[in-house]
């Protein structure tokens, strides 16, 4: 069933042909669509998902997952939000944004770690343990921010959204850039080259000598840092951080990345797909937006499409009439 | 020991010591290979075999005892540690990432790397490249593995051993789905090995192998060395003694052969896509009929498709005389057919279960009195089949996963049996059983037909198939080769038919 | 009790140390329950050590309270366990519970109590159907099915209601007879904890007793198994989605009925919650294992976590850091039990 040459490439990645169909779709319905202002704009709203499930696919090929996203994205976003507001910074003036985003980074990454070497050390699956830390962290905010939001006073930090370089917004310059650099690291590195072999047949890694907890616990890191990170676009956007900042962005994030074809149970995925399931959502609702559609049928539509992905992947993998029926 | 033996030993094992829960795996074993030697390491399932060459390759911490390679004393805590220290196994297949390429799996864990670890893909398609040459298959670096056949998986697992600047290799049952022509390839790699000096250790069951290509055999038993034993100077009856503590019974003395009844199953030329193709055959009441045929020749798929686990392309099954369609299991059942399924770990048993919720799983539904289970009957199922197949079991309420693997196997056979079935096929009925367990369920098969039972047994072992059959159906490559009458056929017979030589030479 | 499991049971000698078995077990008594699982005791000192910060913590009616409050993440926690015992998961039933209650509150008004009941099981059943159809029939992973129909079904609750909230007309709330399941009680107890208990009965019986029950048991424990033995899983894995959405509808009933009213979103995050007290009962995600009668246990240490850390003023959202910790620490405890080691072995 494999093939080769452009046909089995859109075999192997389906996805780019929903891109299309939902491309030449919005283009025929609106004209607001087809413009260079509107591509802007739908890289800047998708960057936000768009950068965590960058992360979330390597963890995913690992054969993990972590639900726990969207709320490291809300604790590294009040972290930030908190810290420009403290006395010691008080004098930086717009420096003041520096050691502010690399708390927030930092929050992230520790909780990336935290999750990686909790899966590492009690083996405990992946899924429960970052379901339990998305409640906590959430929780953590909660009780951080005491349930209120944080207004930044720092309009350089809150008018990051609207700089652009040479044209093309920072927000979206940050996405690409770093989609790029996810892809070479996972295509083209020794780490890269070990994410798939755990993913595949962890005990065949084992075996061959790849380490494979600090191995995951790196990737949980890198999803923990992209998460802190994608913060940035919203909270910017919003110069505030809400306890419920990134609510159900898991569940964004992870449509993204099985749209883009990556399996569940690892081994299988890659950067190419994931931006493509992203572009997918992104067209999605900005053309929704466009043609008048009300935002809940989004939710349906996407809904949909991602069941009737998984269902279109397991045809196109079936081994024809001749396979076991179990 | 002499000094020049001494001198020729690149790995010597001592008094290695390892336990795991409630067993002692290996109890002080002792190890010698030299330079240069394919030294063969048998012993039954549950030996200590592949823990003693898992301790060998850095993957298990032994508890106590001492690893020298060349005569210095080593430690290998990770399975690299003992890649660098030249020792490399090489794992009955499926140690491999599937969807990976040849290349990136024959260099998984110490992929060449240029700077900033990036893979330097052109070194590895390089290295690779000139390993596949060496090995004479048809395929890259670049093809990914689960395009591959089970025996060119198997060659890429070889392929490993090929890395390193190897001092000692381990192949730990290599050929069990080698063609023969593939074998031969590994028996010169071996062979080029040896000249290189590197140190060989070969894990087989296959006597006719390990007569024609090692030097030496050590034999395991219950976790304890038995002793070494020259190649040249013993015989497979002495080896099978050091290895079972008494000799072999392969004769059918006991048997009572019933003249067969009237056919219960007649196959007419089905096929099932490229698994196997124009299949005919009948079956009698009172016979066993074994299927005989290497790795992927399509014997399971025809078990499977009769269960109606996989859909026919073509062709017509006959129960007793009435045409049938079955679509699923839960119709064979109905129509009085049965299947010991090849694997028992996956396909036969919830190991999570108990014993008696296993046994009665087909007939669940007949268990009932009002809406309830009734926990009773379901014991009096258990308890008759218990005694009847001599299930070792402290009680029903045991879990099957703590069973041994003879007794599991049992409570699968019981399982269908309790199904009292006109036509039951078993698949693999021995794998990974102990010796003892083997013959009981040899003499159950008899027993069975005996009754009056139609019986197919299908089997990878020579010994198995002669020792039970009334007939062997041969099959090469998804084709019914011949069907041999028992008492005539050929050990030679066999292996030509199953082959493909047979039909070429006619 | 029929079903009983004595666990120490050394058997035959393992020839093979398997290491990495899983270890699910379907039958135990309660005393086993106690010496192997340590949740249960970890349970009885949580209630200890809080029953000696707060009086009020262990009496007859803060008891109640907690009953009452875990009422519907119980209901709904009831049906998520026959899911999770067949190997597959439900993240809809949240997305399920905000429409079952929007539809039932709306209709109310429109057609009446009873229809409206009717025609809201009729829809929430059919949801049901459409999981177990994709799950069960077409063998797509549950995991992504139902976070497909979470998102679906939360934009058909907006499409519904068109975005806004509903309410039962506030004149008719005290005398409609609808109040019954959220705020009425019998003998003085209330009836959301009624239903929980008798839901809970009966799926006990049909889990534990039942050769459906065994059906269940055996697809989450060993599916390939399962059909070998001519067992029908597709059937049976559909059959656990109807059991589910079945019993957000009742859940919903409730909810509705205690508040008369219903936001787009009421049910949002709560597929997380019942999902902590399935696993926190120490239903295992990898199916074959677990039980009602744990799963219960499991809400109530939920509860009873929420319950005590308020009564001790501290934040709300307190609970949900503990329960991070809790739930990770009984499924931890759980591995480590079966693997005979505290940590994993992978290097």
């Amino acid at each position: 069933m494999t093939k080769s040459g452009p046909l089995g490439w859109l075999i192997r990645n389906p996805i780019w042909v929903f891109v299309a169909i939902i491309f030449v779709f919005f283009s025929l319905s609106t004209d607001r669509f087809f413009d260079i202002a509107n591509f802007r704009n739908i890289l800047v709203q998708t960057s936000t998902i768009g950068l965590i499930a960058l992360g979330m696919t390597l963890v995913m090929i690992n054969g993990n997952i972590d639900l726990s996203v969207g709320a490291t994205l809300a604790l590294a976003a009040s972290v930030t939000v908190d810290a420009m507001g403290w006395a010691v910074f008080a004098d930086w003036g717009n420096w003041q944004i520096l050691p502010a985003v690399l708390l927030r980074l930092l929050t992230g990454v520790a909780i990336g770690a935290l999750n990686g070497f909790i899966v590492w050390k009690t083996g405990v699956d992946a899924f429960i343990v970052t379901l339990g830390a998305m409640l906590g962290i959430r929780g953590l905010v909660f009780v951080y921010t005491q349930e209120q939001s944080f207004f930044a006073t720092n309009f350089t930090y809150s008018d990051f959204d609207y700089s652009s370089v040479l044209g093309v917004p920072t927000l979206a310059i940050v996405f690409l850039v770093f989609t790029v650099a996810t892809h070479i690291l996972l295509s083209r590195t020794v780490h890269g080259s070990n994410t798939y072999a755990v993913g595949d047949n962890r005990e065949a890694a084992v075996n061959a000598g790849i380490r494979v907890g600090p191995h995951m616990v790196v990737n949980f890191v890198i999803v923990g840092f992209f998460a802190a990170l994608a913060g940035i676009t919203l909270s910017t956007q919003m110069g505030a951080a809400t306890p419920n900042l990134g609510r159900e962005f898991e569940l964004w994030v992870i449509t993204a990345v099985v749209l883009g074809g990556t399996k569940l149970t690892g081994g299988a995925g890659s950067i190419i797909g994931t931006f493509g399931g992203v572009l997918a959502i992104g067209m999605l609702r900005n053309g929704m937006n466009l043609i008048g559609v009300p935002a809940f049928y989004v939710l349906l539509v996407l809904g949909t499409i991602l069941i009737f992905v998984l269902f279109l992947d397991k045809q196109l993998n079936r081994q024809g009439d001749e396979e076991i029926r179990l | 020991m002499t000094d020049t033996a001494a001198a020729g030993t690149i790995l010597r094992l001592e008094k290695i010591v390892k336990t795991f829960p409630g067993v002692r795996a290996l109890d002080g074993v002792d190890f010698e290979l030299r330079r240069g030697e394919v030294h063969a390491l048998m012993g039954e399932n549950g030996a200590g075999k592949s823990t003693l060459m898992k301790v060998l390759a850095g993957m298990y911490q032994p508890d106590g005892g001492r690893i020298h390679i060349d005569g210095l004393r080593c430690v290998l805590p990770t399975p690299i540690a003992a890649k660098e220290q030249g020792v490399i196994l090489v794992h009955q297949e499926l140690s491999l990432a599937e969807e990976m390429t040849v290349a990136e799996n024959i260099f998984l864990g110490e992929l060449p790397r240029s700077r900033f670890g990036f893979v330097d893909w052109k070194v590895l398609n390089r290295r690779v490249g000139d390993i596949l040459e060496t090995l004479n298959v048809d395929f890259g670096p670049r093809t990914k593995v689960n395009r591959l056949s089970i025996a060119k998986k198997q060659m890429v697992e070889i392929a490993r051993a090929l890395t390193h600047d190897a001092k000692v290799v381990v192949f730990d049952e290599p050929t069990a789905s080698l063609t023969d022509a593939e074998k031969t390839v590994l028996f010169d790699i071996i062979g080029d090995l040896q000249e290189r000096g590197v140190g060989i250790v070969y894990i087989s069951h296959r006597m006719e192998e390990i007569f024609r290509i090692s030097d030496r055999i050590s034999i395991l038993r219950d976790g304890s060395y038995r002793g070494t034993l020259v190649t040249a100077e013993t015989d497979e009856d002495e080896v099978t003694r050091a290895m079972i503590g008494r000799s072999l019974d392969l004769s059918r003395t006991s048997d009572a052969r019933v003249a067969p009844g009237e056919v219960r199953l007649a196959v007419r030329d089905l096929s099932c896509g490229k698994l196997f193709r124009d299949v005919s055959f009948e079956l009698r009441a009172g016979e066993v009929l074994g299927f005989y045929g290497l790795i992927g020749a399509g014997r399971t798929e025809i078990a499977e498709t009769l269960f109606g686990l996989r859909r026919p392309s073509a062709g017509t099954v006959h129960l007793d005389g009435e045409a049938v369609r079955i679509g699923s299991p839960a119709e064979a059942i109905a129509r009085g057919l049965s299947l010991v399924p090849e694997s028992r770990k996956e396909q036969g048993l919830v190991l999570g279960m108990n014993c008696r919720d296993n046994i009665t799983l087909p007939q669940i539904d007949r268990m009932t009195s009002g809406p309830f289970i009734s926990g009773a009957r379901e014991v009096e199922i258990y308890d008759k089949y218990q005694a009847r197949l001599e299930i070792k079991a402290p009680s029903w309420r045991t879990m099957v996963k703590n069973l041994s693997g003879g007794n599991q196997q049992k409570i699968v056979i019981g399982k269908w049996l309790s199904m009292a079935p006109r036509v039951l096929i078993v698949d693999e009925p021995t794998r990974g059983i102990d010796v003892g367990s083997k013959s009981e369920i040899h003499n159950l098969i008899r027993e069975l037909a005996a009754s009056g039972l139609a019986v197919i047994v299908i089997s990878s072992e020579m010994p198995e198939v002669l020792r039970v059959s009334d007939r062997i159906a041969a099959m090469h490559e998804g084709r019914l080769v011949t069907v041999f009458e028992r008492d005539v056929v050929t050990e030679d017979d066999l292996i030509q038919a199953i082959s493909g030589i047979g039909e070429h030479a006619a | 009790m029929s079903r009983v499991e004595t666990e120490t049971a050394a058997s035959g000698k393992p020839k093979e140390a398997d290491e990495s078995a899983p270890g699910p077990d379907t039958n135990r008594t309660l005393v086993q329950i106690l010496s192997s699982q340590g949740i249960l005791i970890a349970f009885g000192l949580f209630m200890l050590g809080f029953g000696l910060f707060s009086e009020r913590f262990l009496s007859l009616e803060n008891m109640e309270s907690v009953l009452r409050s875990s009422a519907i993440i119980g209901v709904m926690a009831l049906g998520v366990t026959v899911v999770v015992i067949s190997g597959n998961l439900d993240l809809s039933v949240g997305s399920m519970l905000s429409f079952g209650t929007v539809m039932v509150v709306d209709l109310h008004d429109k057609i009446g109590a009873a229809p409206g009941i009717a025609v809201m099981m009729a829809a929430v059943l059919a949801l049901g159907c459409v999981n177990g159809f994709l799950v069960g029939i077409l063998r797509l992973n549950s995991l992504i099915v139902t976070l497909g129909m979470l998102s679906a079904i939360q934009g058909l609750t907006l499409i519904y209601s068109g975005g806004k909230n509903v309410d039962i007309d506030p004149s008719s709330q005290d005398t409609t007879w609808f109040k019954v399941f959220g705020r009425g009680d019998i003998a003085g107890l209330d009836m959301p904890i009624i239903l929980f208990g008798l839901l809970a009965v009966i799926l006990h019986c049909i889990v534990a007793y039942t050769a459906f029950g065994r059906r269940v048991y055996a697809v989450g424990g060993n599916p390939t198994a399962a059909v070998f033995s001519g067992i029908r899983r597709g059937r049976v894995v559909f059959s656990t989605y109807v059991i589910s959405s079945f019993c957000v509808g009742v859940a919903a009933i409730i909810l509705g009925s205690r508040v008369m009213g219903s936001q787009n979103n009421v049910g949002q995050g709560y597929e997380l919650l019942v999902l902590a007290g399935v696993i926190l009962g120490g239903t295992s995600l990898l199916g074959g294992s677990g039980s009602i009668f744990e799963t219960v246990i499991g809400v109530l240490i939920l509860g009873f976590i929420q319950n005590g850390l308020l009564l001790l003023s501290y934040p709300y959202y307190t609970q949900w850091i503990v329960t991070w910790f809790v739930i990770i620490l009984a499924v931890w405890l759980d591995i480590a039990g079966k693997r005979g080691r505290l940590f994993s072995p992978i290097a």
